[in-house]
């Protein structure tokens, strides 16, 4: 005991706020890649499956039931990545949740309904295709999809509301004292906030499925079966990628109006002015004047508000004071995620405009080996535009957790050992990022070489009885 | 309401030592069930049983959560504050146990597959003892309410908390022996219904032993959660007891359906008797219920989505179940057939 108290105590003793920061940044970003294929890819599977049962197609059902194996394995990795998450809000933001969390706490509720229909489904899904009638097995899977829809809203509403605190009633000493769950939950940023990520789980999820086959077709295997494969998941982004562009514009213009010193960090603008560039790339240097970059002049303005054009006048950073507005080199980051997102997300809308236009005019998905390869790089592309808009929304918010009334530095643990988790937890992680794909490759390659089975053991076909081992 | 919305966290709780903790204790029979040849069977049984059900079981812990820092974020700024360490192991093993769990079954290489086997049989046992630690600080009036760190290390590391620990992963394996035992049977499996029944016996008497020294150590320790073992909690405790040592007569013969509900109510019985006994206490002797009970409007919000849940969930819970045991969820997806035309294409 003595031990513990007079060596190890004091060794422990670090600030634990900026671990508490990583560690949160950390396992969100890894959990939030898990997200789009939770929510995306059973509707995928649901696509390939109805074509499947519909048109009796062989290929569409194969690609069906093996979508709903390797969902098994990223949901499961969702789950408990998720599960740490639900842990990290009380062990690393426990006053945080102390003073919040009856508001906070309240889209969670909703959430919870929604992960577990999710997960009841699921199972009964991925474990129902040899036993249930097809259309019966079909329908199984259509909860899946809706329970992700709204349940990546939920949570979404409860990262809005630390955006746009409202449906709370204080009392004079900053205690809450009423909650009204309604306006928590559909706080002023959660319609377009929602809306973004729901369409950035199809997109994302879309792109990184498409990425497996147009692989696997420039290494020639352009049979239906692949091709299936890649029409289904591009199509799915193809069609997310312009929504998504118009719906992250109006997104914008809400933190144009709702978050001006957010809006401010996003163009980098460090004092208020009207006619203010969009500059792509560039930095503040620390004396906090724009350095680098390529300004288009008028733009940023013209953007937060096209009927006033590039007389919009645009806050600075410079009119709150310097301890209430993202630190010179956050602002650096969100600038930079910002660039990354919109530039990233362009590029895309690129891509799918080369897909549309093919379909359109030759009838057919392009056949250049170039497109292919530009499919291949629109899986990584696409996560990294949400890597990039999460870091945007969170990094832009500081110095608050919940903007305008509470700061992150009195949010955080006391406990000074959060070091010690995060490096434990980043090791974990690495671990099971790298196992996960790993394992998934290693489910790939043996349905490759799968060659000992019979063709009759396939779903929905004439099965021999069961064979419980 | 405040009231209400206790009783739905220690529904939750309840449901989730059941159920979750049949699943952490088929993992401690993972654990022991010895090398890779001799284990083998029992491993499959333990596979066959928990396949479908898991992912679903432990959302409980989630709902656990949410319900306490929504409707009693006092408590649960105490609880997280206090119980860093145990919270943290536990946080830990829930992913390498869910992670690998999900992994083992992806893969068919048999090394693979036995390591992934050891981390997930490892965590369970942990977690349940994790979990099992806290509960005994708790009653033991070792986290101090208003948001407040308790002592990082005698919080969890106590008379109370080491009871509660055993007892946890004890109950655990008990519950989930009979339930295995009734899965073997429906595998018309007689060997390893012998062996999940020897099992069955060996942890529920264990699991006796270990109740009978931890009322003792919490006559001493824990005085307030003693009191109303005593009195109020004192049918439950009974309950649960009878229904224990009931599911072990049961197990005589063939196996019956009354014994898996005896041993699910010996579990359950057994947390409630906890939470009745700490009685009107969240963190006993230092917040009660109604002071750490979230504004109204809060309360309403989560007992209409618990209602909801009521509503959607139980169905779809029931569905599950009745698939599952009607065998009509055997494994995932099917075997699986070659790509065509792949013989010149693989690279
Ligand atoms: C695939 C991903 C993707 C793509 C292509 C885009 N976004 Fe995005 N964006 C996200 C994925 C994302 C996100 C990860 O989903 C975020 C983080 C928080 C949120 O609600 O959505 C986000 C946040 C986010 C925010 C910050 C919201 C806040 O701070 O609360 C803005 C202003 C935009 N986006 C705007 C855009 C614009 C104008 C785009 C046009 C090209 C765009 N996004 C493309
Ligand atoms: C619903 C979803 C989310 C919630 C509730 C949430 C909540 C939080 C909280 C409580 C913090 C700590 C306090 C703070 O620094 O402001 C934080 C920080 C952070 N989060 Fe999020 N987050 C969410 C999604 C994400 C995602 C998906 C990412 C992915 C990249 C992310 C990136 C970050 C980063 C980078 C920080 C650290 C900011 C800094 O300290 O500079 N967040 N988030
Ligand atoms: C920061 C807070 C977050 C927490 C506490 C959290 C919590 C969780 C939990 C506990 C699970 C597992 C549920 C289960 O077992 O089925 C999960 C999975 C999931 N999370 Fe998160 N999550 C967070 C961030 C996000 C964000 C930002 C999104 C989406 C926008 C999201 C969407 C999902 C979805 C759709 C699932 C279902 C599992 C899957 O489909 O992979 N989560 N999350």
């Amino acid at each position: 005991m003595t031990l513990f108290a007079d060596v190890l105590i004091p060794v422990m003793e670090v600030n634990p706020v900026p671990w508490a920061r990583a560690q949160m940044a950390f396992t969100l970003a890894f959990h939030i890649i898990l997200v789009p294929l939770g929510v995306s890819w059973s509707v995928m599977a649901l696509i390939a499956n109805y074509r499947g049962i519909r048109r009796a197609d062989a290929d569409a059902i194969r690609l069906a039931q093996r979508w709903s194996k390797y969902m098994a394995v990223t949901f499961a990795v969702g789950a408990v990545t998720g599960t740490v998450l639900s842990f990290e809000f009380g062990l690393l933001w426990p006053q945080f949740m102390g003073h919040w969390g009856e508001a906070f706490g309240v889209p969670f509720a909703f959430e919870g309904l929604f992960f577990f229909l999710e997960a009841v489904f699921i199972s009964i899904y991925i474990f129902g295709w040899r036993r249930l009638k097809p259309w019966t097995h079909f329908w199984t899977g259509v909860p899946i999809a809706v329970a992700g829809i709204f349940g990546s809203v939920s949570v979404v509403a409860a990262n809005a509301w630390m955006n746009s605190p409202e449906g709370v009633t204080l009392d004079t000493a900053g205690n809450v004292v009423a909650v009204d769950p309604l306006g928590v939950i559909f706080n002023g940023a959660m319609p377009l906030m929602a809306a973004h990520m729901v369409i950035a789980a199809y997109l994302v999820g879309g792109f990184l499925v498409a990425m497996v086959y147009a692989t696997a077709m420039l290494r020639g295997r352009r049979d239906r079966y692949h091709r299936l494969g890649f029409l289904i998941a591009f199509t799915v982004a193809a069609i997310a990628v312009p929504v998504q562009m118009g719906v992250g514009d109006g997104l914008a213009r809400w933190v144009y109006s709702n978050q001006p010193v957010k809006f401010a960090a996003i163009e980098m603008v460090p004092t208020t002015s009207s006619d203010v560039p969009e500059t792509l790339l560039g930095h503040l240097n620390s004396e906090g004047q724009v350095v680098g970059g390529v300004p288009i002049p008028g733009l940023a303005s013209w953007l937060s508000d096209p009927s006033t054009g590039r007389a919009t006048v645009v806050q600075g950073l410079d009119t709150v004071p310097a301890d209430e507005r993202p630190t010179n080199r956050q602002v650096n980051v969100v600038h930079l995620a910002w660039d990354i997102m919109v530039g990233v997300g362009t590029a895309l809308f690129l891509l799918t405009l080369w897909y549309w236009a093919s379909w359109i005019f030759r009838r057919d998905m392009p056949r250049s080996k170039w497109f292919l390869r530009c499919a291949v790089a629109a899986g990584p592309l696409a996560v990294l535009a949400m890597e990039a808009g999460w870091i945007v929304s969170e990094v832009g918010r500081q110095p608050w957790i919940v903007y305008n009334k509470m700061r992150v530095e009195d949010a955080a643990t006391t406990n000074t050992g959060v070091w010690i988790t995060f490096i434990a937890v980043t090791i974990l992680y690495i671990g099971l990022g790298v196992t996960t794909i790993l394992v998934l490759r290693g489910m790939n390659r043996r349905y490759r070489e799968a060659r000992r089975f019979e063709e009759t053991d396939s779903p929905y076909g004439p099965r021999e009885p069961a064979k419980e081992t | 309401m405040d009231t209400a919305a206790a009783l739905l966290l220690f529904a939750a709780i309840t449901i989730y030592a059941i159920f979750g903790g049949a699943d952490f204790g088929a993992g401690f029979w993972d654990l022991t069930a010895g090398g890779a040849r001799r284990g083998e069977r029992p491993r499959e049984v333990i596979d066959h049983s928990i396949g479908p059900v898991w992912e679903a079981n432990h959302v409980w812990l989630i709902f656990i959560f949410v319900v306490l820092w929504t409707c009693f974020s006092e408590a649960y700024a105490s609880i997280t504050l206090t119980m860093f360490v145990p919270l943290t192991v536990a946080a830990l093993g829930i992913v390498l146990r869910g992670a690998s769990f999900a992994f083992g079954k992806a893969v068919f290489r048999q090394r693979a597959r036995r390591s992934f086997g050891a981390i997930f049989a490892v965590s369970s046992v942990l977690v349940p003892y994790s979990f099992g630690a806290i509960a005994g600080g708790i009653a033991s009036g070792q986290v101090p309410a208003g948001g407040r760190a308790g002592d990082p290390l005698h919080s969890w590391v106590n008379p109370t908390s080491v009871v509660m620990g055993l007892l946890a992963v004890s109950v655990t394996a008990y519950v989930a022996a009979v339930l295995l035992t009734w899965d073997a049977r429906r595998l018309s499996d007689e060997a390893m219904v012998g062996y999940f029944r020897v099992r069955a016996v060996a942890a529920g008497a264990v699991a006796g032993a270990v109740a009978l020294v931890g009322l003792f150590v919490v006559r001493s320790e824990a005085s307030y959660v003693f009191g109303g073992l005593t009195s109020r909690a004192l049918p439950l405790v009974i309950i649960s007891a009878v229904a224990g040592l009931g599911a072990l007569f049961l197990l005589r013969g063939r196996p019956h359906r009354g014994g898996r509900l005896a041993a699910i109510a010996a579990a359950g019985a057994l947390v409630l008797a906890w939470g009745v006994a700490q009685w009107d206490y969240l963190l006993p002797e230092t917040l009660t219920v109604s002071a750490a009970a979230a504004p109204s409007g809060t309360i309403t919000a989560v007992l209409v989505a618990a209602g909801l849940a009521v509503l959607l969930i139980v169905p779809a819970f029931i569905l599950l179940y009745v698939l599952d045991q009607r065998g009509l969820l055997p494994e995932e997806g099917v075997d699986d057939e070659p790509d065509r035309g792949s013989g010149a294409d693989r690279a």
